[in-house]
């Protein structure tokens, strides 16, 4: 599916990098320590993180990830949307813990393929 | 092909820009064809690499040498040193401050994640001197 797709649920918001959303999405990463995200984090994921500074963005390119997802509501700083903009990295918002949203994207992923 | 070398300045406590050295030498290594796994290592290398200058050094410079058997990455600041240089290859050592591990950094994985995607890895440093990576991937094995 796409990143696009996402955005069926109603719920999910895009905060920055709207260019971004045609990307290919093909499974899911969840993590807040930068260094183990770095190690895992695959090309064309999906991060679940609630971490939202502008090195965020940095470690989502370097590994050339689908988008960000900002769980729990956690809203990105000025200087992050910029990046993301830059860089055409969708970055969505929900208030769903990543528990919640990773049950989201499973579902919305056997829909779409 | 020739030679490519690059060489980025990395500021210490700049947050603001940190990662841009290691996003710039990426987009310079697609350009260059460079197969996407090899970019991949050096993406994590550099990136961390260049945390650890913002985050614990005086500041400091990264260098990158291509030519056509690897890819030579160099990270060289201005101290403080390490005082135990096999203690911070530890995984999850780490002196980060709380500010700083609230931001997500500080797992003490950096040097680690720098060992493990290099082909050839040394650290030295040298108290109140200088803390040096040196790490090299072949493009060919
Ligand atoms: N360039 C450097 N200058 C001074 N100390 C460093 C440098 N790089 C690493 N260190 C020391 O080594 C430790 C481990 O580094 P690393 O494995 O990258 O973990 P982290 O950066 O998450 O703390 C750091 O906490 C720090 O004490
Ligand atoms: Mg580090």
């Amino acid at each position: 599916m796409k990143v696009k797709d996402l955005l069926k649920e109603e719920s999910f918001t895009v905060i920055a990098g709207e260019k971004g959303l045609d990307k290919e999405l093909e499974g899911v990463y969840i993590g807040d320590l930068l260094s183990w995200v770095m190690a895992h984090l695959q090309e064309n994921e999906a991060w679940i993180t609630i971490q939202s500074h502008v090195n965020v963005i940095a470690v989502a390119v370097l590994n050339d990830a689908a988008c960000i997802l900002l769980a729990e509501g956690a809203y990105l700083d000025e200087d992050a949307k910029k990046k993301a903009d830059q860089e055409d990295l969708a970055v969505i918002m929900t208030s769903m813990s990543a528990f919640e949203l990773a049950v989201k994207i499973n579902e919305l992923m056997k829909e779409n393929g | 092909m020739g030679t490519v070398n690059l060489a980025f300045h990395v500021a210490k406590e700049d947050f603001s820009k940190a990662g841009e050295a290691s996003s710039s030498i990426k987009k310079t290594l697609k350009k260059l064809g460079i197969d996407s796994k090899i970019i991949r290592k050096v993406a994590i290398v550099t990136y961390e690499a260049e945390m650890n200058i913002v985050i614990h050094s005086h500041g400091g410079k990264i260098t990158v040498d291509i030519d056509t058997e690897k890819i030579k990455i160099q990270a060289i600041d201005q101290g403080p040193g390490i005082a135990d240089t096999n203690k911070a290859m530890e995984i999850g050592f780490s002196t980060a401050t709380q500010k700083v591990r609230e931001l997500g950094f500080g797992a003490g994985m950096g040097l680690p994640n720098i060992k493990r995607n290099s082909d050839k890895f040394a650290i030295s440093s040298e108290i109140d001197k200088y803390t040096k990576i040196e790490s090299s991937i072949y493009l060919t094995k």
